[in-house]
């Protein structure tokens, strides 16, 4: 149907036919979360001049090489490719799924869990507050001593029922999440000044000179940022903790360029990018979408088994600590979570567990999966209270 | 530009075969544009695929010089862009300090004698543009990243004591990454992008018989299979061409002319492609004799 139309119109009506078919189709890519932008469609038409433009192949090529930027798009793009310029149909189909109809109607059910239901207001308030206060967040752990809220934070997590006081221990997660990256970061910045010059290496290298220093010697702080890997269980066992979890972790991710977010029930989803997403409604989508068939058991050495298969290799590293957040209720081997503790360990430099049923007075980690895991944890600790989680900084000034 | 002298992509693919580097459709037709639109191209794609053979492969086809920054945590400007010499500096200094003033010698010091170049303006500071590898950028830090698209986007320096230095030419410049980190949206669009992915069997026959012309039909056949059976199993480390390269040395130099021949010395050859002790494991008797068997 294009190329009848266009046939029949000039050569510059052509183009700007062809204009507006690229403008619709960087469109239909971003729809489909592409980092494309209008920058991106004028390239695309100087792609077409350098590529056979009858040669469908090479169009394709060409402009895949352009449009997509990363692994995920690149393997794609085809499909995409084909939907747009061949109907096929899978375009609408896909819109639906991902969801750009859905996210005006309210979050999946699979999420409404975890995060406050459209009745307690926009889902995206909080969000866009914390964003807006960021300026605000030194001041962070003296609110955090505030009558009400030093209340609210030594409270057991599950015992909060009101609504309101709901959103605000959620902010809190997220406020304390900052604060903590606020603390490291300063610390990190002190350490990293340089370079320096190294005096005594200096004054060594030169005696030949007369003690003049002629020949310098500088000394670099590499720089290490740390960095942090969390794993947070969202199965049915945890469901009155992941919400504030999730605003932690959201809190760690969006405000820390060193960390990376994974959630997991019966398998593991990566979620940093769609944490990270600016567009709150967006994110909680994209969320929604990623934990499908979230409310069985918990497989914890199998989404471990699957981190350390498929990203253990580039998340982790030397300076890398590695926080897990479940209650080690698992319905796999403990021997595979053992296993893979022990394999997860072996990568990251602190593996550190927290679990909301150690504050628990008689708890003891009885769970057969929590005692496999327990030889194999650098730090296990209880995270019932904001003001637990909050004790997580600790794990990192030992690093 | 005279660089792209190639009217078509059968001709570059043919220019590229020409310099020992059999490339896909897909990594042709980035090579194309990056060269005709005069962008930089991004890499992806797990290790040993021959990310940066393509840059090599490039600058020989171009016949331009390779400059290659390799990449790594903690890497700043400094090392990437240039520094001062700081010994002639200060023997500058001492050698004038009674017949200059402190203008003067600051003057002197801080000229383009005592400028050293480290490859990013070594590479846009060149007559005839050469081939600028930027090699494993996933590992640099992200303030280097930033940093980096500035000068890929205005091709100049700034040099606080010397004022901008501007580019007299033009490099063709190749990023490779293969996931350490994620790279910025910021400098993937401005990276035309192409994902390599381990050669088709055909291909990698193509890529054998070019490099080690003395390997037999039927061994070069074997391998090829044994590898693409061996990138299938669950590895650490999967082998990548170079390790297949050396592999097929290895094996002629053994007097190996088929895989079932000798398990011994299928066995002990295997240092060749696995590099890490539980790859090792992995790859039991059993299993080496099912893909020996399987590719024979």
């Amino acid at each position: 149907m294009a190329k009848e139309t266009s046939r029949e119109t000039t050569g510059r009506l052509q183009a700007g036919f062809l204009a507006q078919r690229m403008v619709d189709f960087v469109a239909h890519l971003r729809l489909n979360d592409f980092a494309v932008g209008p920058a991106e469609t004028a390239s695309a038409l100087a792609v077409l001049g350098q590529v056979d433009a009858c040669a469908p192949q090479d169009v394709r090529l060409g402009l895949k090489t352009l449009l997509a930027g990363r692994q995920e798009e690149w393997e794609r793009f085809d499909d995409l490719f084909e939907a747009y310029w061949h109907r096929r149909g899978r375009t609408r189909q896909r819109q639906n799924a991902a969801g750009h109809g859905v996210t005006r109607k309210g979050r999946p059910k699979v999420w409404q869990n975890h995060l406050p239901s459209s009745e307690e207001g926009d889902a995206g308030r909080p969000e866009a507050r914390t964003g807006d206060d960021a300026g605000v967040s030194d001041k962070d752990t003296a609110r955090l001593a505030a009558s009400r809220q030093e209340a609210l934070a030594k409270t057991d997590l599950r015992h909060i029922v009101d609504p309101e006081e709901l959103a605000e221990a959620e902010r809190l997660a997220g406020r304390l999440a900052r604060a903590l990256r606020d603390r490291l970061s300063r610390r990190y910045r002190l350490a990293s000044r340089g370079p320096r010059l190294d005096l005594r290496r200096t004054t060594r290298r030169n005696l030949a000179h007369g003690g003049d220093p002629i020949e310098l010697v500088w000394r670099r702080r590499p720089e290490r940022p740390m960095r942090i890997v969390v794993l947070l269980d969202v199965s049915g066992s945890m469901q009155q903790y992941s919400r504030f979890f999730l605003q932690f972790v959201k809190g760690l991710v969006c405000s820390w360029v060193e960390a990376d977010a994974y959630l997991f029930h019966t398998r593991l989803i990566r979620v940093t990018d769609a944490m990270r997403d600016k567009d709150p409604l967006r994110a909680m989508t994209r969320l929604g979408l990623m934990t499908q068939g979230y409310g069985g058991g918990t497989r914890i050495g199998g989404s471990l088994r699957s981190f350390n298969d498929r990203y253990a290799k580039s998340a982790l590293g030397s300076r890398s600590v590695v926080i897990v957040l479940s209650d080690g209720y698992d319905t796999g081997e403990p021997a595979e979570l053992a296993r893979e503790l022990q394999r997860l360990r072996r990568k990251a430099r602190r593996v550190v567990w927290l679990n909301p049923l150690l504050g628990w007075r008689d708890y003891a980690p009885v769970a057969r999966g929590m005692a496999a895991a327990l030889p194999h944890l650098d730090c296990f600790a209880s995270a019932h209270t904001l003001e637990a989680l909050a004790a997580v900084e600790d794990q990192f000034v030992r690093l | 530009m005279s660089k792209a002298n190639h009217s078509t992509i059968e001709e570059l693919q043919a220019r590229l075969t020409g310099v020992g580097y059999i490339a896909d459709e897909a990594l042709v037709m980035a090579l194309h544009l990056a060269l005709r639109l005069g962008r930089p191209l991004l890499l992806e794609g797990e290790a040993g695929v021959g990310k940066t053979e393509v840059a090599k492969a490039l600058a020989r086809m171009l016949d331009a010089r390779m400059i290659r920054l390799q990449c790594y945590e903690g890497l700043d400007a400094n090392a990437a862009i240039y520094e001062w010499n700081y010994q002639r500096q200060l023997l500058a200094i001492k050698a004038h300090e009674l017949d200059e003033s402190a203008d003067q010698t600051e003057e002197r010091i801080f000229s383009e004698r005592y400028l050293l170049r480290r490859p990013l303006l070594e590479a846009i500071s060149q007559e005839t543009p050469p081939v600028l590898l930027i090699d494993e950028i996933d590992r640099a830090d992200e303030e280097f990243e930033a940093y980096l698209l500035e000068i890929l986007s205005d091709f100049q320096v700034s040099v606080p004591e010397l004022g901008t230095i501007r580019a007299t030419s033009i490099p063709q410049v190749i990023l490779t990454a293969n996931g350490t980190r994620d790279l910025s949206d910021a400098l993937r669009r401005r990276c035309l992008y192409a994902f390599v992915e381990f050669p088709e069997p055909k291909r990698e026959l193509q890529i054998l018989k070019a490099r080690i012309p003395t390997v037999g039909d039927d061994l070069a056949a074997q391998v090829v299979r044994f590898i693409a059976g061996l990138r299938r199993e669950d590895l650490e480390k999967k082998p990548g061409i170079a390790e297949t390269l050396d592999w097929v040395a290895a094996l002629v130099d053994l007097n190996v002319s088929a895989l079932t021949d000798d398990p011994d010395a299928l066995r002990s050859s295997l240092v060749c492609l696995l590099k890490t002790e539980a790859d090792a494991k992995a790859v039991t008797p059993e299993v080496l004799a099912r893909l020996a068997d399987r590719a024979a």
